[in-house]
């Protein structure tokens, strides 16, 4: 699809055509490209977790089937869960962000675009390592949300879990660091006029999920790290039968896994924000109450994990707590719904391929919306979940909702990325396939989960109506298969025939529709003058421009180092992966009164070399403030003494370590010793970062590169530098001084 | 698609007929949970029911036209169509707090005494070992209970995460290693309940049901003082010589017998496996020739169970099994 939709792109800077160059996509560091890409891997790895669906569905599709055996079965939903989340959901919306925030905001690229194409380049990285469990003889088969222990090596003893493991770890990074991209990009590179109150929806949408993905991602990585660390090094985080707690695994998967479900829906209410007016040839309804519950949803969704844990017997109280954090998520997203109702309504309704992929997105949302609240409520939930009525209810908020959301968006911008409109006859097949195969399949299982169906059982006894429902779920599997083919077909068609689309096919809004189709390098020209939320309406109504109508505020101050808010952002991700991993530390080590943490820890000799840690973040702090002052002399000095302190408290670390592991102390001795290697040996980690970075900027300010000009690179290695030491001071605190025992 | 040959042949003993058994409760928490989802489940046919209708009307009624008034939205209609969602969010959570504490208060209430459950279900890859410590009976993968009297039951589990779930007698637990917990089971009617497990558990996660059987006071009392009966001695020289065969093997390595040298419990207690309803956790029902089906090749019929396949030839089958059938 990206190859030809290119072919009459502008020449780059190198002077070569993108399409004559396919070296030209692999070392593209440009938006546009990178989301293009990101789109196609998503729509390949689509194609390969739909299989593993249309696979899943035939084995189910009658009782006692001995099609596919459970060995491979449970591989297969293993594999489509977590490749439908990972390697579709993600990436292709992170492409979408990448291709349209940009132009969105009239900017020129995201604000750094080599951490961009970094962040891409993880994803068929990730992917791959993931597949390629299959070639080691099994798959990950313990499930998406892979519950410890039968995670554990006893459990799962075959690589698959490995894979897994190092696979999400992989696409995470790559997550965490476009997500950063994204949120620097949104605060700094708005054109003027665009302030904050005025980009569009899909852009406060994609902030959010950005700030999200920040915030949730480092969650999984403690709990994978925990998990590779109990396989591969013989600790015992999650297993009971060694002192460990399995219930830990849960509580840190779904403090990722909750915000996951709204990193995946934002940005689709994000797409139906935008679709929906200008099909309706009139503004959002209510477009700062669609902004602003969008954060109430955020702030709720990183408090509301443990409603995926009502059957675990937490206890009263915490399932009444949790209830109700659950129920009032319902508030922000019914208010979303009726705001974007409020916008069709009174408007005049252009039935385009995309909206009614739109329209259709709203009703099955407020289906998967209100069995949400069933499950809100935790009695209910006793019942239903992990029946088929879960399965229906996701699937009606991640393919009634977010697919068809892609599907509205996918038709709504296919013009602006090729320069080429679908067909809107194929459009309306792949429509009517898709609506009638999505809900044969999903709706039936709602039924299916009363009927008592137990969710991943590879199959199941003759009890009756099970036999007939699943085999229309089957059935309308099928329906969607042919709806994504009959999709792949327009694409590939229109890219070698298709009506060409011109700037502005749909009479749209926002400024992505002021250059060309598809943009060139530079995106614009000229930024059109934006004083209000839809410039492009403006230019093209000026009789009824917004500005005229209804007053938006004008652009702020805004901050001006994007590498020091990078740095900030990236820290705020450190600091949720630290907080997790120390509070690992603190269950484990909670009941061990006088334990052996007091015994082996030489705490004096450790709070000397804190003293000297702490040292480095005054001499880093001077070398920075004569950096600024153009003293190249003062700079060298004090960073190498910030480097020598650095090196010390390692130093200072592994002898501590060669002593403890001398007196047979190690990391799967016990669980002491478990969680003080993992939490003091990621520090370590992230001290020895800090100093080859530090290290860097030495050698650069030596040879000149780097002065007094470009200071506020050392000052986001600064704030790193500074955070590393704050941790230190926490860890310090709570494993050798011990204040939480 | 051919419809395989097994499907055919493994009839599952489906006894309660009960063909939507959350919506068909037969426990006082069942009851409660069905009529507060009947409850939720019509507030929100109501809000869909209008939410649709809207959006039905807008694309039909404005459809098409010229550009229309641009309207950006009041603050006040944004006020007062959160009302109506504010007050039934405020509703449920006073419900659902409410029934939290009912339903959850009892079995939690005893917690603290951990020996002192009627009944201990623990939970093994792929099957239900079944204790009542009072009586000193242990059985698999079928639980009997008086019917309308509690029994409070802990639950455990010996390998991986399961869950325990009988859709007609109330809300599922989660059996976790190192964390028991509490339900109460309570059947108000005699007759027999279909559980399963419900949290995935590895390849046989699929048959792991078992059978819950609501009988009246006596005839519970009365089953439950058999099962607490060591074995049968064998009755012929076939079965007796299938004894002989079981010790001489490895049977007893897995499995108890009690009255005699086997104590494992890695896997079924066989003490009684043959007045039991049904084989390996609900694949096939128990029948002389199921067993001698099983025995053959655990694999072929559960692949991927623990029991590996013997490849016992017919003379040490017919003995086994004689031995097994008079274990009633």
């Amino acid at each position: 699809m990206t190859a030809g939709s290119i072919a009459n792109s502008q020449p780059d800077e190198r002077g070569l055509s993108a399409e004559s160059s396919l070296l030209g996509w692999f070392s593209s560091v440009d938006h546009k490209q990178i989301g293009l890409l990101y789109i196609c891997t998503a729509l390949v790895f689509l194609l390969i977790g739909g299989a593993e669906a249309i696979a899943i569905r035939l084995q189910l599709v009658v009782p006692n089937n001995t099609l596919i055996g459970p060995s491979l079965f449970n591989q297969l939903f293993t594999m489509h869960g977590t490749t439908m989340v990972f390697l579709v959901g993600m990436p292709i919306l992170t492409g979408f962000a990448n291709y349209l925030v940009p132009l969105m905001i009239g900017a020129s690229d995201v604000a750094f675009p080599r951490l961009n194409a970094f962040g891409y380049w993880l994803v068929p990285l990730g992917g791959i390592l993931l597949h390629y469990s299959f070639l080691t003889g099994s798959a990950p088969n313990a499930g998406w949300f892979n519950y410890a222990p039968l995670s554990e090596r006893a459990y799962s003893s075959l690589q698959g879990v490995d894979y897994w493991l190092i696979a999400l770890l992989v696409l995470g990074i790559g997550s965490v660091s476009s997500a950063i991209n994204l949120i620097v990009t949104i605060i700094l590179r708005r054109a003027p006029g665009m302030s904050l109150q005025r980009v569009p929806l899909f852009v406060w949408m994609m902030f959010i999920t950005s700030i999200l993905i920040i915030l949730a991602i480092p969650a999984l990585n403690s709990a994978l790290v925990l998990l590779l660390i109990d396989r591969t090094l013989g600790s015992a985080f999650f297993d009971a039968s060694r002192g460990g707690n399995s219930l830990l695994w849960q509580h840190y998967f779904w403090i990722f896994g909750h915000p996951e479900v709204y990193i995946l829906a934002l940005p689709a209410f994000g797409m139906i924000s935008e679709v929906i007016p200008v099909f309706s040839r009139k503004p959002i309804y209510g477009y700062e109450f669609v902004a602003a519950s969008t954060v109430a949803i955020g702030i709720l969704s990183m408090g509301v994990w443990a409603h995926h844990m009502f059957a675990v017997g937490l206890g009263p109280a915490y399932d009444a707590f949790f209830a109700i954090g659950s129920l009032l998520i319902a508030i922000p997203t019914g208010l979303k719904v009726f705001n974007w109702t409020a916008t069709l309504w009174g408007g005049s309704i252009r039935l385009t391929t995309s909206m009614c992929f739109a329209i259709a997105f709203l009703v099955q949302f407020v289906i998967g919306g209100l069995t949400g609240v069933m499950f809100a409520v935790a009695p209910i939930d006793w019942q239903l979940t992990d029946t088929y009525f879960v399965v229906a209810h996701f699937h009606y908020v991640l393919f009634g909702g977010t697919i068809f959301a892609l599907f509205a968006g996918g038709f709504y911008w296919f013009p602006k990325m090729t320069g080429r409109l679908l067909d809107e006859r194929l459009g309306k097949i792949t429509f009517w396939l898709m609506v009638i195969g999505f809900n044969m399949t999903f709706f039936v299982q709602h039924f299916l989960g009363l009927m008592g169906m137990p969710r991943r059982t590879y199959t199941y006894g003759d009890h009756p109506g099970w036999f007939a429902l699943n085999a229309i779920s089957t059935a309308g599997a099928f329906f969607m298969g042919a709806g994504v083919l009959v999709f792949l077909w327009n694409v590939l068609r229109t890219l070698r025939i298709g009506e060409a689309a011109g700037d502005n096919p749909w009479d749209a809004f926002t400024l992505e529709w002021a250059t060309t189709s598809p943009p060139h390098e530079q995106n614009f020209a000229q930024v059109p003058e934006v004083k209000s939320r839809r410039p492009v309406w403006d230019m093209n109504h000026p009789d009824l421009a917004d500005w005229k109508l209804s007053r938006t505020p004008e652009d702020r101050r805004r901050p001006h180092s994007a590498a020091r808010l990078a740095s900030a952002a990236f820290i705020v991700s450190e600091a949720m992966f630290f907080l997790l991993l120390v509070s690992a530390y603190v269950v484990f080590n909670r009941t061990t009164g006088e334990s052996s943490a007091a015994r082996v820890l030489e705490v004096g000799r450790t709070a000397l070399f804190t003293l000297l840690l702490l040292a480095s973040s005054i001499t880093l702090w001077r070398a920075e403030r004569a950096l600024r002052a153009f003293d190249q002399d003062g700079f060298l000095r004090w960073l190498g003494v910030t480097l020598g302190l650095g090196a010390l408290f390692l130093i200072n670390q592994g002898v501590e370590y060669a002593g403890l592991l001398h007196r047979g102390i190690t990391i799967s001795s016990s669980l002491f010793g478990s969680t003080f290697f993992t939490v003091t040996g990621f520090h370590g980690l992230h001290v020895l970062a800090g100093l080859v970075a530090l290290a860097i900027l030495f050698v650069l300010g030596k040879r000149g590169a780097l002065t007094g000009r470009r200071s506020d690179v050392l000052g986001a290695i600064g704030y790193y530098w500074h955070f590393v030491d704050v941790v230190w001071i926490v860890v310090f605190s709570i494993v050798y001084l011990r204040v939480l025992s | 698609m051919p419809i395989p040959l097994n499907c055919l042949l493994r009839v599952n003993a489906i006894m309660a007929a009960s063909t939507v058994p959350v919506l068909d409760p037969a426990s006082p928490n069942a009851t409660t949970i069905r009529n507060l989802f009947v409850s939720v489940f019509l507030i929100c046919c109501a809000i869909f029911v209008v939410v649709v209708a809207l959006i039905v009307i807008s694309v039909v009624r404005f459809r098409g036209g010229s550009t229309p008034v641009q309207d950006f939205g009041r603050r006040r209609s944004e006020v007062v169509w959160a009302i109506t969602p504010v007050m039934i969010v405020f509703g449920l959570s006073a419900v659902s707090t409410k029934l939290i504490l009912s339903i959850l208060a009892m079995p939690t209430s005893q917690v603290s005494e951990a020996g002192d459950a009627d009944l201990v279900v623990i939970g093994h890859q792929w099957w239900w070992e079944v204790r009542y410590p009072a009586a000193g009976a242990v059985t698999a993968n079928e639980i009997h209970l008086p019917v309308g009297r509690k029994l409070r039951v802990r639950v455990e589990a010996a390998d991986v995460i399961h869950s325990f779930w009988v859709p007609q007698l109330g809300p599922k637990m989660d059996m976790i290693p190192g964390h028991p917990n509490f339900v109460w089971l309570e059947a108000d009617r005699a007759g027999t309940y279909e559980g399963s497990c419900a949290e995935f558990c590895g390849d046989q996660h699929a048959w792991m049901r078992f059978t819950v059987v609501a009988e009246p006071e006596p005839q519970y009392r009365a089953w439950l003082a058999h099962q607490a009966q060591p074995g049968s001695a064998p009755a012929d020289a076939l079965a007796e010589a299938g004894r002989r065969f079981y010790f001489a093997q490895t049977c007893a390595n897995c499995h108890a017998v009690k009255g005699t040298s086997a104590v494992a419990n890695a896997a079924p207690d066989l003490t009684h496996v043959a007045s039991r309803t049904e084989l390996a956790a609900g694949v096939i029902p128990n029948t002389p020739q199921n067993l001698a089906r099983w025995l053959r090749n655990p694999q072929a019929i559960k692949p991927g169970c623990q029991m590996p396949n013997f490849t016992l030839d017919d003379e040490h089958l017919t003995q086994l099994v004689a031995y097994l059938e008079g274990l009633r």
